[in-house]
């Protein structure tokens, strides 16, 4: 579903993206316009930005068409994130599914960069000065940044040369690579087909659907419709990057909450609360207030992402398939590593509109950049233990539930006068799914005894990775056991006796007055 | 280590025994035959309504006229309106048409289908890696290592120096490029839209006016202008300066700056030495002066000093003078290059000590200087009324940017510097 809005989105990006070349001219030749919009009749500009325009207002159709190019890119890469989120809190991506966790993550990067060239090439004032901060950005690269920045625009910023070269990547370029790569990724899931929950039926050797056809093809095909239906509705409803109100590029102006597109934002916030640092290296420069934030910590995070099936695996030792998915709660450590990686996304995106904050909610730009200096570090930590304590309290409850049945919010009296609230069992096929996890079995670094019974301990390599899966797994709830579960349930029986003297289940409108108490159970299953 | 390879992952006593797959249950459209007709009906309806939409569509292409969007419909444009509504409606009707055929009509049986391992068999691997093997031991590529290491060399010769050596013509080397702007010795300092230029008497204190050097609007004889298209642009994004008017007072002028300003009138550069932005925002009762690309905050007052933000170099300064017509004009280009910092941004300054800026910072300046500032010439219009600036030794480095002077003669705006000033 969600992989499936960022499949039909690119199709939908295709699609207007080939309509808006039909008219869009990469030059950067200086041209008079003479098009519609009156503010700038007579105004010499790019051919690029003059072209846009004219998208815009004398082609019909064009401004839907560019709005809708735009809102679906930027449901691409929402679908996206979105996507990877389901995949890795539910446990898609484990074996044997890394490869395609892999080349997923490289959609995303490439979604992104996709993004970036696209929405600088109308070569208007707010993308110009985001092309231009993209020039610091390769300026501060030690050894080649001059080098990089003189072959990318052909010269002196800004030259003539970098939207006809970002038109290239944009349009050929990326989309075949991401073309490529959205094959490989739909022919894995057809290879490894689909994972599923864990019910009634449902094991780790089948899988259980709709037939491909003709029915699950009839749902997709409608929902590619739907989305790109919503997508029209937003071209026309919402209005996104309206170029006619930036003016042309001018390399000397600049628009006060000039900000990226949202997916750049991150990486944005962190180069707003980066310290100005500066070294020199002998006779050499080296800005680590750019290079830092803008070029290490992206390929930082992007390396995380890519390894982090890789480093679950290592920690835990488990080299099964997997196709049945784990729900969050069940697997407190990896739920709440990546909710300590969305805080710390979170906490730079937010960085990066650090002005806007401050306008809006009257605050000093100064202390929230101080703030998030700190937030960046202590709030991704702070995430970790909550959402691993969370998470284990839910296991709690979800064995609760399998021992002493759900609340039923009825409470009974007892003939002492004392209340409690009436527990009922849950049906066969919940206790089925909720039980259907896998037991823990932290990696282990005991290799047994050798000849003389001395116990072989292992590498230190493989200590240290004992010890980080048993802290993996510290503190987690098994599921009860089928004595546990049969103990429980006899208490539980027992307790209903006593408190209800009733032999079925009841909702309390039993006793409302309005009900005879023969009316029968309404809430058997659950 | 434990074992755990094998598929069967599940528990095999299971606390709670597999119901099952649940039952199918029918639908009111399986059964019913009312029922069926009337999704039938809905469904029809829907594509429709999803014609009725595609026509309204072409009706309001033919029908509606385009051009400036922003007055119609809360800006949103009456074509563009009326075009995307149509089209949303078209294509959501059919989806939903589509989706609601599947749910009711279609058959909704469940299927089961039994998983294959991903990893090959052992045989089909052992097979392949002895294939693997054979071939390679056939190719006699690990005995012929003569053979193998040519091949190698010529690999890597074609795969990394030819494509590098193609896109060479990409760009023209940086050479000194960055250093240098299209400021020069008695270019006037012009207003940035106008290109009218300027009298100090024409700015109050408190004033920030954006400026450019008149060459960029200087024009031949037939009044096209000598500078255009792509120079202009560059010369534009490297030139561009700011003009300040402060209560001289408030000025706590940099070492060896102190005759760069006319009556309190100081001029930097607009590009913001973090990465690139012109900087604009100005607050007149602080002198700061803020890039709203990301917030870097400088001291107009106190030598463009960064006050916050992740900058890391002041402004860069270019130094004014009042030319004989009483405007104003540059004393020469900018001592360093101005824009985000580089590698080799200090590389040509042999001088230049190697270390972090931020370990030895500038003295930092009192606000308010008691020293009274350097006195100013009497009059705008009085010509050359002072001495060109002295620079009188290698020796003086400039305490903002740790840079002795022999910077300018690299930026080769100024013959005098390393030698006695001229005078």
């Amino acid at each position: 579903m969600l992989g499936e809005i960022a499949l039909w989105s690119f199709v939908v990006l295709l699609l207007t993206g080939t309509f808006l070349t039909l008219w869009f001219r990469p030059s950067m030749a200086e041209v008079v316009y003479m098009g519609s919009y009156d503010q700038f009749r007579g105004l010499h500009m790019s051919e690029a930005y003059a072209s846009s325009l004219d998208i815009s207002f004398d082609v019909r159709g064009g401004l839907l068409m560019r709005q809708m190019h735009h809102w679906s890119a930027m449901l691409f890469i929402a679908a996206m994130m979105v996507h990877m989120m389901r995949v890795y809190f539910t446990g898609a991506f484990r074996k044997p599914r890394e490869l395609n966790w892999v080349i997923g993550a490289l959609l995303l990067l490439l979604g992104t960069l996709e993004g970036f060239t696209g929405y600088s090439l109308p070569d208007d004032l707010l993308s110009g000065t985001g092309v231009r901060a993209a020039d610091g950005f390769l300026k501060s690269q030690p050894v080649v940044g001059t080098y990089m920045s003189f072959f990318l625009f052909g010269g002196e910023f800004p030259g003539d040369s970098i939207i006809p070269r970002l038109y290239t990547v944009h349009v050929l370029l990326i989309p075949g690579v991401l073309l490529a790569l959205i094959a490989a990724h739909m022919l894995l899931l057809v290879y490894h087909k689909h994972t599923q929950w864990p019910g009634p039926g449902r094991t780790e050797q089948n899988v259980v659907g709709y037939p491909l056809l003709p029915v699950y093809a009839a749902k997709a095909g409608g929902f590619f419709f739907i989305v790109f239906g919503v997508t029209a509705a937003m071209g026309a409803l919402l209005a996104i990057n309206p170029v006619w109100k930036y003016g042309p590029y001018d390399p000397s102006k600049v628009t006060a909450g000039s900000q990226p597109d949202w997916y750049m934002g991150w990486p944005d916030g962190a180069l707003r609360i980066m310290p100005g640092w500066e070294s020199n290296l002998g006779p050499f420069t080296l800005s680590w207030n750019v290079l830092l934030p803008i070029i290490v910590l992206p390929v930082l995070m992007f390396t995380i992402v890519l390894l982090l099936p890789f480093i679950e695996a290592w920690i835990t030792g488990d080299k099964r398939d997997h196709h049945l998915l784990q729900r969050p709660r069940n697997a407190p450590t990896r739920t709440a590593i990546f909710v300590a990686l969305m805080t710390f996304y979170g906490l730079m995106w937010a960085a990066g509109g650090n002005d806007i904050l401050a306008t809006q909610l009257h605050l000093s730009i100064n202390q929230i950049t101080y703030f998030m200096r700190a937030a960046v570090f202590v709030g991704p930590v702070i995430a970790f233990f909550i959402t691993r304590r969370w998470c284990i309290s839910l296991q709690r409850s979800d064995n609760e539930k399998l021992l002493h049945g759900y609340e039923t919010g009825i409470i009974m009296r007892s003939t002492e006068g004392g209340y409690a609230e009436r527990h009922l069992p849950i049906s066969e096929s919940r206790a089925f799914a909720l039980t259907s996890r896998d037991p823990d079995e932290p990696y282990s670094s005991d290799r047994g005894t050798d000849d003389n019974g001395v116990v072989a301990r292992g590498s230190r390599i493989a200590r240290v990775r004992a010890g980080l899966s048993s802290k993996w797994y510290e503190n987690d709830v098994a599921a009860p056991t089928r004595a546990e579960l049969e103990e429980g349930h006899h208490h539980a029986e027992h307790e209903h006796e006593l408190q209800a003297g009733l032999d079925h289940p009841a909702d309390g409108h039993q006793f409302d007055g309005h009900h005879t108490v023969e009316e029968g159970p309404l809430r058997d299953d659950h | 280590m434990t074992t755990r390879e094998g598929d069967d992952n599940l528990p095999e006593k299971a606390p709670v025994p597999d119901p099952g797959l649940p039952d199918h249950t029918w639908r009111p459209t399986d059964v019913d035959e009312a029922a069926e007709r009337r999704a039938e009906r809905q469904i029809a309806t829907l594509f429709g309504l999803s014609a009725l939409c595609a026509v309204l569509f072409v009706v309001s292409y033919v029908t509606l006229d385009i051009g400036e969007v922003t007055t119609t419909f809360g800006g949103l444009g009456a074509s563009n309106l009326a075009l995307g509504l149509s089209l949303a409606g078209s294509l959501l009707f059919l989806g939903i048409g589509i989706i609601h055929w599947a749910r009711k009509l279609m058959a909704d049986h469940e299927i089961v289908e039994m998983r294959h391992p991903a990893r090959s068999s052992d045989e089909d691997r052992t097979e392949t890696v002895a294939a693997l093997n054979l071939g390679i031991h056939e190719s006699g590529i690990g005995r012929r290592p003569l053979v193998r290491n040519s091949l190698l060399g010529a690999l890597g010769l074609l795969a990394l120096p030819v494509p590098v050596v193609l896109l060479r013509d990409l760009g023209p080397l940086p050479g000194d490029s960055l250093e240098k702007t299209i400021w020069a010795e008695g270019m006037r300092v012009v207003r940035d839209v106008t290109g009218t230029p300027i009298r100090p008497a024409e700015l109050q204190v408190g004033d920030l006016v954006n400026a450019e050097p008149a060459a960029l609007f200087e024009t031949d004889d037939e009044g096209e202008p000598l500078i255009e298209g792509v120079q202009l642009q560059v010369e534009k994004s490297k030139g561009a300066v700011i003009v300040v008017r402060i209560e001289p007072e408030e000025i706590t002028p940099g070492e060896g700056r102190e005759d760069w300003g006319v009556d309190g009138i100081l001029c930097y550069s607009k590009i913001c030495t973090h990465v690139g932005c012109p900087i604009s925002l100005y607050e007149r009762t602080t002198h700061h002066v803020l890039c709203p690309c990301h917030q870097s905050t400088f001291d107009l007052a106190d030598a463009a000093r960064v006050v916050f933000g992740p900058a890391a170099r002041p402004l860069p300064q270019l130094a004014l003078a009042v030319d004989s017509e009483g405007y104003l004009v540059a004393q020469a280009d900018f001592d360093e290059p101005v824009g985000p910092s580089y590698w080799e941004r200090d590389s040509r300054c042999a001088s230049t000590p190697a270390r972090w800026r931020r370990a030895t910072p500038p003295p930092r300046p009192r606000r308010r200087s008691r020293v009274p500032p350097v006195p100013l010439p009497p009059g705008p219009t009085t010509g050359w009324a002072w001495p060109r600036r002295a620079r009188s030794s290698c020796a003086r480095s400039s305490p903002t940017t740790g840079r002795s002077c022999s910077v300018r003669s690299r930026c080769g705006a100024s013959s005098s510097c390393c030698s006695p000033a001229p005078s």
